[in-house]
């Protein structure tokens, strides 16, 4: 990709937190963004690295960038059209 | 072609047929100049109806699930899976029978225990024999032990879980008939709790592709 990752409009910290709290919190920030926002998501939960992409998939939103940093995965979430 | 009208069923799926779909149509030149659609533009009106038709699909956006089990190891299963399913965007149920009532009464904390007798898979600190299970004192102690590998591992409580279910609107519905067995009353049940039998959970459920019973 030659594209720099987009900006974030909020950062969730769902370090620490294991399956399905990544994914309640996850929608939860997603429901407060406008359609186009970017939410940043850390997690520490492997479970996520199968379920942020299913939900992102499932839900109409975009799954823009993800990499690991450490024990940490980090994934860019643009929320959708649809609320 | 002929002059006599539509039939009704007809002239429902033309009114019916997406403006997305002959919007391509007209883009791609329009109907042959005899009239008749080529094969490339029903194949076309097919896929957009069906499409239209899976969109439009409640099913795909509802659960129904049954949590039969009073168990603190099988309170998570219906929990972590209705408030997933909620976080989703699908429109969740579940219905509460039978021992399952244990997990929205409002003394849950204490209702929900792990037993180990009869569980062969249930890992101990030590191996023990079966019979050694039934001892006074197995149970609180195995509750304790599940109840501390799971804080130690940052799974969430089921009171967290109930929190999250009532935020994200999951219906928590509670089966009369097994209340009435057990002598429970309405304000025995946290806050939020709907009452409804068999009937309420099946108009549930038969509008809804992914239903489990737990």
């Amino acid at each position: 990709m030659t594209d720099a990752p987009p900006q974030a409009d909020l950062e969730l910290d769902a370090r620490g937190l294991l399956c399905p709290m990544p994914i309640i919190k996850t929608a939860a920030a997603v429901r407060g963004l406008a359609p186009g926002q970017v939410l940043r998501l850390t997690t520490t939960d492997r479970g996520s690295l199968a379920d942020v992409p299913a939900w992102t998939q499932t839900t109409g939103n975009e799954l823009v960038a993800q990499h690991r940093e450490g024990e940490t995965f980090v994934f860019l979430i643009r929320k959708g059209k649809e609320a | 072609m002929s002059e006599r009208p539509m039939t009704t069923a007809a002239a429902r799926a033309r009114q019916a047929a997406p403006a997305r779909a002959l919007d391509a149509l007209k883009r791609d030149g329009g109907p042959r100049r005899d009239g008749a659609l080529s094969e490339a533009d029903i194949r076309r009106i097919v896929r957009s109806e069906l499409g239209e038709l899976a969109l439009a699909d409640r099913g795909t956006s509802s659960a129904a699930i049954i949590a039969s089990k009073g168990t603190l190891d099988w309170a998570y299963p219906p929990l972590i899976l209705a408030t997933t399913a909620a976080a989703s965007g699908m429109a969740t149920s579940v219905f509460f029978t039978f021992y399952g009532l244990n997990i929205i009464h409002k003394d849950f904390a204490r209702l929900l225990k792990v037993s180990p007798l009869g569980n062969p898979a249930m890992p101990m600190p030590v191996p023990m024999p079966n019979f050694l299970l039934g001892l006074p004192g197995m149970g609180p102690m195995s509750t304790r032990l599940m109840r501390t590998k799971f804080a130690s591992k940052h799974v969430p409580e089921i009171g967290e879980l109930l929190e999250a279910a009532r935020d994200l609107e999951v219906r928590l519905i509670a089966c009369q008939m097994t209340m009435d067995v057990f002598g429970y009353q309405t304000d025995d049940f946290i806050n939020g709790v709907e009452f409804a039998g068999a009937a309420a959970f099946l108009a549930e459920a038969r509008a809804a592709h992914v239903t489990l019973f737990v």
